[in-house]
């Protein structure tokens, strides 16, 4: 080993555009030995990935042209685009699950973005208890969805909740909530700020922690006031953390399922008013066993998804990779 | 802490530094009140959800009863004795543990190959992952799985779990990993470490933090997940959110004993939280930082 010294150097020194002879040579060595190996690390994970979920979205998607229904196991024939043309023609169920999956989303994440930023502008400076507080906002994240959906069907009861007893009791009439058909979506919609707001907090928090200090000291000191600072100071450092966010937690908003499923049941209630495309596309496969539809609605619905991923990382201008 | 002096370079206005301080300080106070009604907005559903696993019936459905009155155990006792839950729990626990496992065998030493020689576009494929509905891979798997007879056994539970995990771990563990400085592995491999050698004996125990926090929200993702064991698991396998979805249907009334069965559930998972409130914090945001 004569050359002990010179690899980790050169590491550093050779850059893109360098070209140190010895250095860049040895460097190159030292990538071909791995590439073997990044491979070898790489390859149960692919395959795993491959196999189980790229796999499954070919299925879907060949399942969507066909008119499998039924028995799992009975035969299925390719029927075109029938599936998408009855789904897209279908103003009862598809479209106004559309309708519900965009209404949920758009109510939720907006409430939970702005409310999170503010909670995250709150808790930026330490303060005393700082540990506790941010333990209080994780759990709500990490207690099973199902759970929480149980724990506000007590809470809003309409005859013996706690919420009326503390609505009536300041003077305001009692609601129905999740027991009437107008009430469930925005009720559910709430819910889902209040588990998810400490999800937009923690991330921001984390954003408004990397951000340098010396821009806002600078506006600081030229009189600049604490809503200027915030508006044009803080607000443009922070945008690419708040894309990010904001595109994480509309792919989950877009997918929520458990708690509306557990508070509601199949179909999202009787009147399928709180079904979204996901309630919907689960009520089709498991309780009609309409396969084939059921692919085209989750065609449409991944192909929506992606396009809202695509539509937010757009706005939300720089590219944060 | 950054505390730039706030107060204007007047220096002999003693009386205007006196309203500075006494501003900032009625600031600082409001300040902490917000915090306070924040923590309780998110805190007190839950104390109620685990004041009313301790009521009786009566208790539960009365909600003047409020915080203060005569604990009682009889909802976890009938809960327990009834089977079910704890039957679900075990279920839970094997097949959390199981797929994380998994997960993280198959999922760390590809984020390594990822983070370290910075294979982005292949790790692209877990936001693919990640954007997925669950249920689009979960309809062709029951469609599969059911033909061959596998629908109801723990095989299918953890397979589906590690959809999400073997992302999620993926996903957290490739910003770990990109983190950690390359010199070291570097001189190992000077000192005669093959690069697989590098990897099991350097970074991987660098990594031990970072794997820990991805697999505990791996668990904690795997005991929460309902559409999964709603579809693939059967009575013998069934796991906890399902048991407690059937309690909704079938004993709606029943409050104490579904408050004390949610709370029986609840309790592992804030314990994660109040041990490793730092890295799961750390483990939840990260990722968004950098994309």
């Amino acid at each position: 080993m004569p050359t002990t010294e010179a690899a980790p150097a050169a590491r550093t020194v050779a850059d893109p555009a360098g070209d140190i002879p010895a250095g860049a040579r040895r460097r190159r060595t030292f990538e071909q030995s791995n590439r073997r190996l990044k491979w070898a690390m790489l390859a149960p994970a692919l395959l795993f990935v491959g196999l189980m979920i790229v796999f499954p979205l070919v299925f879907t998607a060949d399942l969507s042209l066909t008119d499998a229904f039924g028995a799992v196991n009975a035969g299925k024939e390719h029927i075109g685009l029938r599936n998408f043309a009855d789904a897209l023609g279908d103003s009862r169920r598809f479209w106004p699950a559309v309708e519900r999956t965009v209404v949920f989303t758009v109510g939720a994440v907006i409430l939970e973005t702005v409310l999170g930023l503010a909670l995250a502008m709150l808790m930026r400076k330490p303060f005393r208890g700082m540990r506790w507080v941010r333990t209080v906002l994780i759990i709500p994240l990490l207690t099973t969805p199902v759970a929480i959906g149980i724990l506000w069907l007590l809470i809003l009861d309409p005859t013996n909740g706690i919420a009326n007893h503390l609505l009536t009791g300041i003077g305001l009439p009692p609601q129905e909530f999740l027991g009437s058909v107008s009430q469930s979506l925005p009720t559910l919609m709430l819910i889902d700020v209040w588990q998810w707001t400490p999800m937009m907090t923690l991330l921001l928090l984390a954003g408004l922690t990397t951000l340098p200090e010396e821009p806002e000291e600078a506006a600081l000191m030229d009189g600049a006031s604490a809503w200027q600072r915030f508006r044009y100071v803080i607000m443009p450092m922070l945008g690419p953390t708040l894309a990010t966010a904001l595109v994480l937690r509309a792919v989950d908003a877009l997918k929520t399922f458990d708690i509306l499923y557990a508070t509601k049941g199949p179909g999202g209630g009787s009147d399928f008013e709180v079904e979204t495309l996901n309630v919907y596309a689960y009520g089709l496969t498991f309780d009609y066993q309409e396969y084939g539809l059921a692919a085209a609605v989750l065609v449409l619905f991944t192909l929506f998804i992606v396009g809202v991923v695509v539509l937010l990382r757009r706005r939300g201008g720089r590219k944060n990779a | 802490m950054s505390a730039p002096v706030t107060t204007a370079p007047s220096a002999p206005a003693s009386a205007a530094r006196a309203t500075a301080v006494r501003r900032r300080r009625t600031r600082s106070l409001l300040r902490g009140t917000a915090i306070t009604v924040v923590a309780l907005v998110f805190a007190l559903p839950l104390v109620w959800m685990v004041a009313a696993a301790f009521k009786t019936n009566v208790q539960v459905t009365d909600p003047s009863v409020g915080l203060w009155f005569r604990p009682t155990l009889d909802n976890f006792r009938a809960v327990i004795e009834a089977g079910q839950i704890v039957r679900s729990m075990g279920n839970s626990l094997l097949v959390g543990v199981i797929s994380t496992l998994l997960s993280a065998v198959i999922a760390v030493p590809a984020a390594w190959a990822v983070g370290r020689f910075g294979m982005h576009r292949t790790g692209s494929i877990v936001l693919v992952a990640r954007i997925v509905p669950a249920i689009s891979l979960l309809v062709p798997w029951y469609y599969l799985f059911a033909q061959m007879g596998l629908v109801g056994s723990y095989t299918v539970l953890v397979l589906s779990h590690m959809f999400v995990s073997v992302p999620l771990i993926l996903w957290i563990m490739i910003g770990f990993f990109a983190g950690l400085p390359v010199e070291l592995e570097e001189a190992a491999r000077t000192d005669g470490l093959s690069a697989f050698g590098a990897f099991w004996r350097i970074s991987l125990p660098l990594a031990a933090p970072g794997t820990a926090t991805a697999s505990l929200l791996a668990f904690v993702f795997s005991w929460n997940n309902f559409m999964f064991a709603l579809v693939f698991a059967d009575e013998s396998t069934q796991t906890v959110p399902v048991t407690l979805f059937n309690f909704i249907s079938y004993a709606s009334t029943d409050w104490g004993g579904l408050m004390a069965a949610t709370t029986l559930i609840t309790v592992p998972v804030v314990l994660a939280a109040v041990i490793g409130q730092k890295y799961l914090v750390a483990g939840l945001t990260s990722g968004a930082s950098k994309g």
